[in-house]
């Protein structure tokens, strides 16, 4: 069961970030997920990626909605608050929360049923108002609680466990985002580490709404042939086309990639994402250009992964910035501030004689 | 020429037909204004359509040298402005009562009642004549029927003109024109009829250290001055207008003069389930939050209510009832949520409301709302209703006690927490119900993961039974907890009736004016109006201590008797519901026939509804 801590055994030896902590301090309770789940792999990145920004745990807000993902947020980062809420209506408890308090990082973990079906409204709302949070789905194309019905992530084609096929469209979240004017649109595989945690670090920075769709396997019911969220069937189809390195403000950027391959991408607070485009002619800085490509390979059956849109300053449009809301957070600004007292409302009280 | 009435001053109904969209709303609030203005305690009503331009309106004004706030339930003078409604609105006019109409064009079936003073005046011809333009010829048609009414009335013609100059002080021009139009209808009258008819206004000293506003904007004070930072909502009447007017102090009070940064954020949510969720993350999150909707959105919102209620995160709603069920009729009013908020929510839920009787309420109760809710960690709603949110009151001056900080309950601070060996988020010490609990940022000893799935006093996950049910039995305590801190009921037993009325929020104007009724004619009644839900030991006495209780609402389904029934020891047969729910605002004369038609039987009881619309 999920209070269950892991016990917090440390070997000396074990590598510690600029706080002095070690991985196992941004660790959370012990997974109860299905063995070889791709969300558990999902939560090791998170692990990896808070771990290497060396964010204090405290500071790590978890928000969820329902299903196999949403549980996940008590399994890292059990020094930070969590908020397991109601189905599809995460978003609006991250807007409320940040509005309240800008200074803290939010990270929202998701499913496909949670994000596109039941929380679809939510979702886009909350890319309209740029909120400042990670939002991260975990997407295997099914409803793994309620054992096995397509969500709305199924592509068509794509057989179900006992052999139904899915005739439906399936909602892309990426393409969706972008359209919606998302300012950081990544895909990424659960199977993928090297991929996934320094994408993980970029949202986590981003000023602004971040999302990954991460394609996390259901292996209970979900792997099986004719499925195309399986492990194989993911592999096999899906195509980095932009590698992102996250490279933070305090440290250089290493040249260890060649002029011409590599584009630095300048964060608000200094930090840099090194992109590396692996597909010849992606621009993941041009919004049109790139969703028509990530349209056209999805036709032949292929996911682009990777930073696939970026705009990396995106602070007008954020919410704090757009609502001039002060740097201090709302919920720390004094009393006596907020209220005009006595004197104040006889000024009030003038209009209405 | 039927008899006149006999001299009514300062104490008659006025109500004025018009079509929606055609600027009578300014010439209503002048004419109010200016009664307020002389010393005269008067009231006003609008009755307007879901629509934004073309269908009939109508705006009661009732003056009252003796300070009620509610209908009488008769129309003594009737400016019918609309042709549409013009069969109905003549035949609403009582006995020995005038009408006012626009007699440019002629209508004959007007004069068929023998019993009232038929006042025709060419209002139309006279704008026409005098104005251009046909935007301006109808908006200052309206005008001129307040000049009309000032001359009859005897209104202060120096009072209209300030206010004028008050409203259109950024557009002088317009001072001028609107007072033309009013000079217009006030000479006319003048020269063609008696002034000022037997019913007419004199000045008094009765308003002083009073104001007229309405419930949404002295509900939105409260908010503001309680030092609520997030507002999150979905536009609905009729409680749109509260986010408005806190919008608006929020711009001129809340920004910082230096950096033009602004203490409050404003949400527009997708739909009500987005804004109380957002009020339950941000007040999670340590903030004052709030919403306001009215029925539909708390039907939305029941989701998420039982989880604040369950996950224990404070919230403040205001409801603004208005007439149901489903989509009903948005702008009339009704007290028919009362049910649907006390149990929102799937589960065994309760929650805690609030039931201001006016705009005075309904700032101290916005203020209390957080309170309670920050100390009880559960959501309050405040229920106020469309007749106390858009109609203006004329209310005691609202106070503030310079004094008063926040309850914010027990929140740990860091050092709080370092001294405990580890916290736990649900584990009661002082056995009043309620944990201490912990903001985000704090301290990584202090997280916790709140849900509303099955959880242990610890805050984990559990499906054990005997651990779930330590939770939600601990529950209940806190509900004892909070009928000790909640708003007592409103009690009036001078009578020392074994008969007593009960009642709830808006109902209160007409009660207070039904028991003087009622007290003249030899039948004193008790009175308990109830201010909060849970009910208080108070309740239960005042239920205990009568023989025969009215229990007077405005719903159909008598949710308040319900609620007594279910949550007190009170014998069912006692009660005696006197239930108005036609979407108009109950009157006086309505209770008084209610009650008299039980306690004198032989008296013949006049259809309610029929007889007072």
């Amino acid at each position: 069961m999920t209070f269950i801590a892991k016990p917090k055994v440390a070997h000396p030896s074990l590598p510690k970030n600029a706080l002095g902590f070690t991985r196992r301090d941004y660790e959370g309770a012990l997974s109860t997920l299905c063995a070889g789940c791709g969300h558990d792999s999902i939560t090791a990145a998170i692990v990896e990626a808070s771990w290497g920004l060396a964010i204090e745990p405290q500071n790590m807000v978890k928000l969820s909605g329902i299903g196999c993902s949403s549980k996940t947020t008590a399994y890292f980062v059990s020094g930070g608050h969590g908020f397991n809420s109601v189905h599809g209506r995460m978003p609006s408890i991250a807007m409320g929360a940040n509005a309240a308090n800008r200074t803290l990082t939010y990270i929202g973990v998701s499913g496909d049923g949670d994000t596109l079906s039941i929380g679809l409204g939510q979702f886009c709302h909350a890319i309209r108002r740029n909120l400042n949070m990670l939002y991260i789905i975990e997407n295997n194309g099914v409803y793994g609680l309620t054992k096995g019905q397509f969500s709305a992530s199924a592509d068509i084609g794509t057989k179900a466990k006992k052999g139904e096929v899915n005739f439906q469209p399936p909602i892309d979240p990426v393409l969706l985002a972008m359209t919606l004017g998302a300012t950081f649109v990544a895909r990424s595989f659960s199977g993928d580490k090297e991929q996934l945690v320094p994408l993980i670090q970029a949202g986590l920075r981003h000023q602004g709404f971040a999302l990954i769709d991460v394609l996390s396997p259901c292996v209970t019911f979900n792997d099986h042939e004719g499925s195309t969220k399986s492990y194989a069937y993911t592999r096999e189809h899906y195509e980095p086309a932009v590698h992102a390195d996250f490279v933070p403000l305090e440290r250089e950027i290493i040249a260890d990639y060649g002029p011409g391959e590599t584009l630095p991408v300048l964060m608000h607070d200094g930090s840099r994402i090194v992109l590396r485009k692996l597909e010849g002619a992606y621009d993941p800085t041009n919004r049109a250009t790139a969703a028509a490509q990530i349209q056209e390979r999805m036709k032949s059956g292929e996911y682009l992964t990777g930073l696939l849109y970026v705009d990396a300053q995106p602070s007008q449009s954020e919410f704090h910035a757009v609502n001039a809301t002060p740097d201090v957070p709302l919920n720390s600004v004094p009393f006596e501030t907020l209220s005009p007292g006595s004197k104040g409302l006889q000024k009030v009280l003038a209009r209405y004689r | 020429m039927p008899a006149s009435t006999p001299s009514r001053v300062n104490d008659f109904s006025v109500k004025i037909a018009t079509v929606n969209g055609t600027g009578s709303a300014s010439a209503n609030t002048l004419l109010m204004k200016s009664i307020f203005r002389s010393g005269i305690p008067v009231m006003g009503k609008n009755y307007f359509p879901s629509n934004i331009q073309g269908l009939p309106t109508w705006y009661e004004i009732r003056i009252t040298r003796d300070g009620y706030v509610a209908r009488s339930g008769q129309i003594d003078l009737m400016v019918a402005m609309n042709a549409e409604t013009y069969a109905r609105d003549v035949k609403e006019i009582a006995p020995g009562g005038y009408l006012v109409y626009d007699s440019t064009w002629p209508r004959p079936a007007l004069l068929k009642r023998e019993d009232i003073t038929v006042i025709g005046v060419p209002l139309a011809r006279l704008c026409n004549e005098n104005f251009n333009g046909v935007r301006t010829r109808i908006l200052m048609k309206n005008i001129c029927y307040a000049g009309v009414l000032a001359a009859l009335l005897d209104l202060d013609l120096a009072r209209i003109r300030e206010l004028l100059a008050e409203t259109y002080a950024k557009k002088p021009q317009l001072v001028d024109s609107n007072m033309k139009a009013i000079q217009l209808g006030y000479d006319y009258a003048r020269e063609n009829f008696a002034c000022p008819l037997p019913l007419h206004v004199q000045k008094m000293k009765r308003t002083a250290g009073h104001i007229m506003i309405d419930g949404n904007t002295a509900a939105a004070l409260g908010c503001l001055f309680a030092g609520a930072t997030v507002a999150a909502w979905y536009p609905i009447t009729p409680s749109t207008s509260l986010m408005d007017a806190f919008k608006m102090f929020g711009d001129r009070m809340r920004v910082d003069p230096a950096t033009g940064r602004r203490n409050f954020a404003f949400i527009q949510a997708e739909d009500e389930l987005a804004a109380i969720g957002m009020v339950i993350g941000a007040m999670w999150n340590g903030a004052r939050a709030f919403t306001a909707t009215s029925g539909p959105g708390i039907s939305l919102m029941n989701e998420f209510l039982g989880l604040a209620y369950y996950a224990e995160v404070p919230a403040v709603v205001f409801d603004i009832q208005r007439v149901g069920p489903s989509t009903g009729m948005p702008t009339r009013t009704q007290q028919g949520d009362l049910m649907l908020c006390a149990y929102a929510s799937h589960g065994d839920t309760r929650h805690v409301c609030l039931y201001p009787a006016n705009p005075e309420e309904c700032f101290y109760m916005a203020v209390q709302a957080f309170d309670l809710a920050e100390r009880l960690q559960t959501p309050v709603m405040v229920m106020s209703d469309l007749d106390i949110g858009m109609n203006d009151w004329m209310c005691p001056d609202l106070k503030w006690d310079d004094s008063y900080r926040p309850d914010r309950g027990k929140v740990l601070s860091k050092e709080e927490v370092l001294k405990l060996e580890k916290f736990y988020r649900f584990i009661d010490k002082d056995g009043d119900g309620i944990t201490p609990r912990t903001l985000p940022g704090v301290h990584p000893k202090a997280a916790y993961f709140a849900r509303g799935s099955g959880h242990n006093q610890f805050g984990a996950y559990t499906e054990d039974a005997t651990d779930y049910q330590v939770v939600l039995d601990r529950l209940v305590k806190k509900w004892a907890t909070a009928r000790k801190l909640v708003p007592r009921a409103l009690i009036d037993a001078t009578a020392g009736s074994r008969v007593g009325i009960v009642s709830v929020g808006s109902c209160d104007g007409a009660i207070r004016e039904a028991q003087d009724v009622l007290r003249a004619r030899g039948v004193g009644v008790d009175y308990m109006r109830v201010r909060a839900f849970p009910f208080g030991e108070d309740v239960e006495k005042f239920l205990e201590a009568h023989e025969l209780l009215f229990v007077v609402e405005q719903n159909r389904d008598a949710q308040l008797r319900s609620l007594l029934t279910l949550e007190s020891a009170v014998d069912k047969s006692k009660l005696r519901s006197l239930l108005h729910y036609n979407g108009l605002p109950i009157s006086s004369a309505f209770i008084v026939e209610g009650v008299l038609a039980e306690l004198q039987p032989g008296r013949h009881a006049q259809p309610r509804d029929a007889a007072h619309g």
